[in-house]
């Protein structure tokens, strides 16, 4: 299991890491996208895989790590997947105004010499 | 108690007037009385200050500044500081009066004032800080604060040439003096000035002296303008003339005299201070004595003449002899004198007559003879006449140079001659001022008829060359006690016998002086007619020109240079230096990883889940689908980028995270559409057959191979990470204490609302900022010419396509609605949140919009989703503050539950509040950015008639409002 989603990690990277060095705006927000996948999973995965464990306290408890998930991991990633939104959307725009102000969609704003 | 006040009133007390000064009206014409009460009171307490140290006491005051560190804010006033102070401030006052009647009513006059006030508090602070650090602190506040009077006129181009030279030199020089005080405060190990001047032997014989000395030295000499940094005096002219004769007289250039005085107890006494300052003095005597005479501009001549000057007092300072540094203490009084009232009195010339070049210049003694007479006095201590402060000064520098050498050098045994030489030249450009101006026949070809200036602009002039005449003779019974005093300061018991009188007989000093005196005139009769032929520029020093050499220094750093090393070094392809960025992130992580390998670990794995794996086949397939296709068929990459995104959230699922789930499944949604509505503005790209040169594809397999192996380092540090034990961390923390002290069972939510409240606070703060940029940038969003037109597939018939879906569409409004604040209110316990209940409701207004078009929607709906946001942001950091009303930290959260009967139990704690407002702020940002981007067919066509802007909601009126 660990090496599926070890591969799925490297995957999503590695389409995302190549897709940051293409010359075209929307090729580079669909990059960042694929990269926030793989760095999300990767956060995530430093809690392991823990098929099953309940997310949610029996009120009244105290919980313990064996028995649940952990939840610093999801926070985190958490946090990461509703910044990530916002970045994306702010780039997107910011992708809208270039191509407006340039008349293309080259990252560098006019096409190579 | 009372030292404290005096001291920090004449520091503080004109940066509160130009304070004052500067919040007054444009045209307020009473700011010359206050700022001339500014400066009278600042003088006021320097002089009761000065009763102190007339009766053997240094005033000295100490505040806290950062204790940490050892610094204090220190001022002190010895006798030394306390002659500056009062230049500073008694000439300031004399220039704010003269300033009231020069400058014109069409300038902004409490601007002027404001700086001008400003630089009095900044050559206070810098006379009377008694810590290094500080001194440099006020050292570069007049640096800026002269930049901002000599630019005063900011519509000349000269004036802010000037300024922009002056600040570039001196405040680079202040750069080097910080540096060469830090090195001498390390040599001390401390900055205090009262031990750095008791450590003068420990300095001189430290290792580091000489880096500190010439650094120190670098500072000055650029203040004082000293050759070679002598060149931005001259341009700083353009200023207005108080401002020249306030800077350079008494204050600017005085500071770097001021810093070689006051740091001469420690730095001086050495062979190396002696053979770097006295040349330089000696070569700016007599370079600026020469170019003086030259100048046709009666101010630039009076530039020179002070570059000229100061040259003499660094000299004077250079020769390690008691003596010669009384001299140089006096003749700092006398120079300050006699220059601010020539300066003043060819501000009159320039001010009654219109111009200031001397060869228009003639007979100004009919239409103005008293200003005639004071400039021909003031003139006359320049050259040093008799029975005028500046032949005493004159008379001991040339005692000095004739005896000041213990161990006569050849550069000793040339001093006399070279200053029989200054003196002659001094006495020529003396005349030439006098004579070129007020002499000759009377000419009617000036841009204005002369006259006298009003009274009071002549008063200040009055005053000055009134203290010239006193001090020339009854020099110990005026400045006397004065001057004692400052070289005491400086000396100490050292301080040597000397004798003010006029008359000491018939030696070789006054022989000195007569031969000054009547060669001056000599030349002067000599180069009459060179110098009344109008010809610019200095005879045998045309080629120097520092101005020159200053610019081609500053294109060589700001351009060339900076050219230069950018092509070699940087690259302006968003391309080359993502790839670079890539590949060092890739060397780091080796480099890190080197010593540890990345072998996996020992821990049990867990059995491959077939399910997983056939699903990530899938995710993995759509990555790759979406990189390949995200060049020509942008949609297809879309619908791959979501398919990886399900996939993913699949995996959140599969692994416990049912609130990463639920917040991944929405923001996939709200991206996508976002993306979808932009797509439409993107330029078409036809895939063309055959892909390109063989460069092109070289390229690509170079990215390729980054690719993989940035990809495979992914697997690899994953692979290594996973199959080890996960330390314990503050996981169980949170675990045992979210019921128990946070009051929920959701921990995920618990902790974000609650633990960690605090990162939430900023998240959704960033959240708003961005949404509001969305906005922003949108407002003023131009489509490129071949997007503006509609969509073929928005052409014809397309209209009813989504009718079905429409109608589902709408009719699940409210069930989104109810589901959403479900989400809301359990999310304490349950999977769910102000996040995942702010982007659910947003999706809803998303598919209304999608269902009924952006005109339907806001004709039955108004959305306010600035408001939204707003009132969030407020619940949330109010709710935050609440905490504090309680006496608790910020963001303390409170629980309890509530029953609810067969509704079942309520849980209210406080941080539920919060996610209130954490969900009202994601829907307000959510939906801002979804309907601006939305906005933009709307508002698209320019042809067109325009949208309806009146039927518009707020933010929506507003977007469209830019056509």
């Amino acid at each position: 299991m660990e090496l599926v989603l070890a591969l799925a990690i490297g995957i999503l990277g590695g389409s995302g890491v190549w897709l940051l060095m293409r010359p075209r705006t929307f090729q580079l927000i669909i990059g960042l996208s694929l990269l926030s996948y793989a760095v999300n999973l990767f956060i995530f995965s430093m809690g392991r895989f823990p098929v099953g464990a309940a997310p949610i306290l029996e009120p009244g408890g105290k919980g313990d790590p064996a028995s649940f998930a952990d939840p610093l991991p999801q926070s985190l990633v958490l946090t990461a997947i509703v910044i990530g939104f916002a970045t994306t959307a702010l780039f997107l725009v910011v992708m809208l105004a270039a191509r407006g102000f340039t008349g293309g969609d080259h990252v560098d704003g006019r096409p190579p010499r | 108690m009372q030292d404290a006040f005096y001291l920090l009133a004449a520091v503080l007390l004109p940066y509160a007037g130009a304070l004052i000064t500067a919040l007054l009206p444009a045209n307020a014409r009473t700011v010359a009385w206050l700022a001339g009460g500014t400066a009278l009171l600042t003088l006021l307490m320097v002089v009761l200050g000065y009763s102190d140290i007339a009766a053997g006491r240094i005033p000295r005051v100490a505040l806290p500044w950062a204790p940490e560190l050892g610094l204090s804010f220190t001022l002190r006033m010895d006798g030394f500081a306390a002659t500056f102070a009062v230049m500073a401030s008694g000439i300031g006052f004399l220039v704010v009066l003269y300033s009231r009647y020069y400058m014109s009513p069409d300038d902004p006059i409490p601007r002027f004032f404001s700086f001008l006030l400003a630089f009095m508090g900044s050559m206070m602070g810098l006379v009377l800080s008694a810590n290094l650090i500080q001194l440099v602190f006020f050292w570069e506040l007049t640096s800026l604060f002269s930049f901002l009077l000599i630019g005063y006129w900011q519509n000349l181009a000269a004036a802010r040439d000037g300024a922009r030279m002056a600040l570039t030199v001196t405040a680079g020089g202040g750069l080097a003096l910080f540096a060469g005080v830090l090195v001498l405060g390390h040599i001390v190990g401390s900055y205090e000035l009262d031990a750095v001047l008791a450590a003068g032997n420990l300095v001189r014989a430290h290792p580091l002296y000489l880096p500190a000395l010439v650094l120190i030295l670098l500072g000055a000499m650029t203040k004082s303008a000293q050759f070679p940094f002598h060149f931005w005096l001259p341009h700083a002219m353009a200023a207005p003339t108080p401002v020249s004769a306030y800077l350079h007289s008494a204050t600017l250039v005085k500071a770097g005299i001021f810093l070689l005085a006051r740091l001469w107890p420690v730095l001086a006494g050495t062979d190396a201070w002696f053979w770097i300052l006295c040349p330089v003095g000696l070569i700016t005597l007599l370079v600026g004595a020469y170019v003086a005479i030259f100048q046709h501009d009666m101010k630039a001549l009076l530039a020179y003449s002070t570059i000229s000057h100061l040259g003499l007092i660094t000299l004077l300072l250079s020769l390690n002899s008691d003596l010669a540094m009384v001299a140089a203490v006096f003749h700092i009084i006398n120079h300050a004198t006699f220059k601010a009232s020539l300066f003043m009195a060819a501000g009159i010339i320039d001010h009654e007559t219109g111009t200031r070049d001397i060869r228009r210049l003639s007979g100004l003694n009919q239409s103005m003879p008293f200003t005639a007479r004071l400039a021909l006095v003031a003139a006359g201590a320049m050259a040093g006449v008799p029975l005028l402060n500046g032949f005493i000064s004159k008379e001991m520098f040339f005692t000095e140079a004739l005896t000041a050498a213990t161990t006569p050098t050849l550069l000793h045994s040339i001093l006399p001659i070279a200053a029989t030489l200054a003196s002659i030249l001094a006495v020529t450009y003396s005349l030439r001022f006098i004579h070129g101006a007020f002499f000759g026949p009377e000419t009617d070809d000036l841009p204005k008829k002369p006259h006298e200036p009003p009274q009071f602009m002549r008063v200040p002039v009055e005053i000055l060359v009134f203290a010239c005449m006193v001090v020339g003779i009854l020099p110990s019974a005026t400045v006397g006690p004065l001057l004692d005093l400052a070289a005491r300061s400086i000396l100490g018991d050292a301080t040597p016998e000397y004798s003010l009188a006029v008359w000491h007989g018939f030696n070789l000093p006054l022989v000195m002086s007569l031969i000054a005196l009547a060669g001056g005139v000599a030349l002067y009769r000599l180069l009459y007619r060179h110098l009344n032929a109008g010809i610019d520029g200095t005879p045998l020093l045309e080629r120097l020109d520092g101005r020159r050499a200053f610019d081609q220094v500053m294109v060589f750093i700001s351009w060339r240079f900076a050219r230069a090393l950018e092509r070699l070094m940087a690259t302006d392809r968003l391309q080359m230096q993502l790839r670079l960025l890539v590949c060092i992130a890739f060397l780091a992580a080796t480099l890190a990883l080197l010593p540890h390998g990345l072998a996996p670990g020992g821990v049990q794995l867990t059995p491959v889940d077939p399910v997983v794996a056939l699903m990530w086949v899938v995710g993995g397939a759509c990555a790759i689908a979406a990189a390949y296709q995200a060049k020509y068929h942008r949609l297809a990459a879309l619908v791959m980028l979501g398919g990886a995104g399900l996939v993913t959230c699949l995996t959140f699922v599969w692994f416990s995270a049912p609130d990463l789930a639920l917040t991944q499944l929405l923001v996939e949604i709200v991206t996508t559409v976002l993306m979808l509505l932009g797509l439409r503005w993107m330029p078409k790209r036809i895939e063309s057959a055959g892909s390109g040169h063989i460069l092109a594809r070289l390229r690509r397999l170079r990215d390729l191979a980054i690719a993989a192996a940035a990809g495979l380092g992914l697997t690899a540090i994953s692979y290594a990470t996973m199959t080890r034990v996960s330390p314990d961390g503050i996981s169980r923390q949170f675990l045992e204490r979210a019921y128990t002290e946070g009051g929920g069972t959701n921990v995920v939510n618990v902790i974000l609302v609650d633990f960690r409240g605090f990162d939430t606070m900023g998240e959704i703060t960033v959240l708003g900022i961005v949404a509001l940029t969305v906005f922003a940038l949108l407002r003023r969003f131009r489509p490129a010419a071949e997007s503006v037109g509609m969509p073929e597939q928005q052409q014809g018939e397309a209209r009813d396509w989504l009718l079905i879906p429409a109608v589902t569409m709408r009719l699940i409004f409210p069930v989104i609605i109810a589901v959403s604040l479900y989400l809301l209110l359990r999310g304490h316990d349950q999977p769910g949140g102000g996040f995942i209940a702010g982007l659910m409701l947003a999706i809803g207004i998303l598919l209304q919009y999608m269902a009924g078009g952006t005109r339907w929607v806001e004709d039955h709906l108004r959305v306010l989703p600035l408001r939204w946001m707003g009132f969030g942001l407020l619940l949330a950091a109010g709710t935050g503050a609440a905490a504090i009303a309680f006496g608790k930290p910020f963001l303390t959260s409170y629980f309890a539950y509530a029953d609810l009967g067969p509704l079942g139990k309520l849980p209210l704690a406080s941080a539920v509040i919060f996610d209130l407002g954490v969900f009202a702020l994601v829907f307000g940002a959510t939906v801002l950015m979804l309907i601006a981007l939305a906005h933009q067919s709307v508002r698209r066509p320019r042809a067109a008639p325009p949208p309806p802007v009146a039927a518009l909601p707020e933010p929506a009126a507003a977007a469209a409002g830019e056509n």
